[in-house]
């Protein structure tokens, strides 16, 4: 059983076992507020799975693309909740969530996952339906592209405003069970380099 | 949960250190510090996406290393407590979604403490002589330049005054720049004013003079002494005369030691209490020590300084001002608490 966080979009907290599906969910939409809800959406998860943080044997992590600052607040309580339970972290790819979620709800054929990443660019990942071991087969990205120059694909376009955790969790359940871990990197999907524009001069306390 | 010495881990991500302390009570167990300050020196200045992306890399070895220099486990601590503000919105919001995930993960309490408290509290870590109120507290820092009359630690702090343009930190490295020396600007000056005169050119002292007196008694200004330092050499360069770098920064370092610490003196003086503390990464500096000790005495004020260790930004304090808090009797904090990026000094604990 996992404990599975997202912060890519909004913030989404879920409690999946590899057997069982996904069995609990708490989130919200909210792009500004991760900080503030996250402790209580794991909470929320914790509570309606009827399961203490003892249960669990690991964290997943949505480690974007996504909006940096909400992106980190995700991946910083994950990895804490990790070593808080001395249970592995196991990074995520969020767009392989969506995709997941996609192809699990009845989709087929090729598809496209197509975030906001801001400042006039789109975060894009294109996939090739789901391979034995239930995991979707990521093609190409994620990368950013301008938003009116996403590569034409054959399949459905999915523009995700929110990614679940309990599809993050899923993907990790599969992965571990079908022994493919680590499916990405410890590192945040940044896709950017740092704006570099150094604080400006403080006119309130800091 | 163990109210008369809790066992607390604190963490700190206000600016660009990753700080994470663990304290029993006033005891102090563990200071580890990861800092991104190497990452921002090409910059000139602290970048917050750099300091962000720096802390969420640094927080998880960070917290190992202070458990093993503790040689606590998790399942002894009794509370977590961390940053809630005021400092860098998106550096502060890694740790506090680490420290509620923390906190959750081995069902303990949480609390979510103020940066500038914190650095008050870091003086109740040292054994010999630990903190007494009531104080005043000046903490310089490159983030923030504050003044504070601190009655009770827990209960009763007043914000006396801060810079209202530039903190003194910044001023430093902004110095540093026009006098081609690297950042971070404090050490630096320091170096170039050894041999030099503090009195060789009388640098202008922000908000000193009378008509100020009223409004911004207790405020700092640190923008027009710069502006100073930078069109005085550039007048030197433009006469095609040598500028003399020792006497430049010696001299601006004392007009900031200067205005530091004759409004801190004056605060205790003004509400009749006989102690200043200092706090801050400002206080390495070697002259604003020495002046400061130099007017305590004179007007009958103990000084006191933490090690340079508890007066950086560290997790330390934060654990320190969660522990009194604790012992004080206070309800931990909630789960929705965010990062508040401007928290006044008056907000001891966010509930
Ligand atoms: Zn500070």
């Amino acid at each position: 059983m996992l404990l599975a966080i997202d912060t890519s979009t909004g913030t989404s907290v879920a409690v999946v076992d590899h057997g069982a599906g996904v069995i609990a969910e708490a989130g919200t939409p909210d792009t500004m507020r991760h900080a503030e809800v996250v402790g209580d959406l794991i909470r929320q998860a914790l509570a309606a799975a009827s399961i203490t943080p003892s249960r669990l044997s690991g964290v997943a992590g949505g480690m974007g693309p996504g909006p940096f600052t909400g992106l980190r607040v995700g991946i910083a309580a994950a990895h804490a909740f990790a070593l808080g339970i001395r249970r592995p972290f196991v990074p995520v790819v969020s767009h392989d969530a969506v995709a997941w979620l996609w192809y699990h709800e009845g989709g087929d054929g090729p598809m496209q996952v197509v975030t906001d990443a801001r400042r006039r660019e789109f975060a894009v990942s294109a996939y090739d339906g789901l391979d034995d071991a239930g995991l979707p087969i990521r093609a190409v990205g994620p990368q950013l592209v301008p938003r009116d120059e996403v590569p034409e694909r054959d399949g459905a376009r999915v523009d995700a405003s929110t990614v679940s955790a309990g599809g993050i969790g899923m993907v990790a359940e599969l992965a571990f069970a079908a022994g493919r871990l680590p499916l990405t990197g410890d590192a945040p999907l940044y896709l950017r380099a740092p704006d570099v524009t150094p604080s400006a001069g403080k006119r309130v306390l800091r | 949960m163990n109210r008369d010495q809790p066992l607390v881990l604190g963490i700190e991500t206000s600016c660009d250190e990753t700080g994470i302390g663990i304290v029993r009570g006033t005891s102090l167990l563990a200071n580890v510090i990861a800092s991104s300050m190497d990452e921002h020196a090409r910059y000139g200045g602290v970048v917050p996406e750099v300091a962000a992306r720096a802390h969420l890399e640094a927080l998880g070895p960070t917290i190992e290393a202070a458990l093993e220099e503790s040689g606590v486990t998790l399942d002894e601590l009794d509370a977590v407590a961390v940053t809630s503000g005021p400092g860098l919105a998106g550096a502060l919001m890694v740790g506090v979604g680490a420290a509620k995930a923390l906190a959750l993960a081995i069902e303990r309490p949480i609390y979510a403490v103020n940066h500038l408290v914190g650095h008050v509290g870091a003086d109740l870590l040292d054994a010999d002589a630990p903190l007494e109120t009531p104080t005043i507290a000046l903490l310089v820092s490159g983030g923030h330049t504050s003044l504070l009359v601190v009655r009770d630690l827990v209960s009763d702090v007043e914000l006396l005054g801060e810079t209202v343009d530039d903190a003194a930190g910044e001023a430093f490295d902004k110095v540093a720049r026009v006098l081609g020396l690297p950042y971070p600007g404090g050490p630096e000056i320091d170096r170039a004013a050894a041999g030099g005169d503090p009195k060789a050119i009388r640098f202008p002292r922000g908000l000193t003079q009378a008509k100020d007196q009223a409004a911004h008694r207790y405020d700092f200004s640190f923008s027009g002494l710069k502006t100073a330092v930078a069109r005085w050499v550039e007048q030197r360069e433009a006469a095609g005369e040598p500028v003399p770098i020792a006497d430049v920064a010696a001299s601006f370092r004392e007009a900031v030691a200067d205005v530091l610490v004759t409004k801190a003196v004056a605060a205790c003086t003004d509400l009749g209490v006989p102690r200043l503390l200092l706090g801050g990464g400002v206080v390495a500096n070697a002259r604003l020590r020495e002046l400061a000790q130099e007017r305590a005495d004179a007007a009958g004020v103990a000084l006191r300084i933490p090690p340079l260790s508890l007066c950086t930004d560290n997790g330390a304090m934060i654990a320190a001002l969660g522990a009194q808090l604790i012992m004080a009797g206070h309800e931990p904090s909630g789960l929705s608490f965010g990062a508040d990026s401007t928290l006044p000094a008056t907000e001891v604990q966010v509930s």
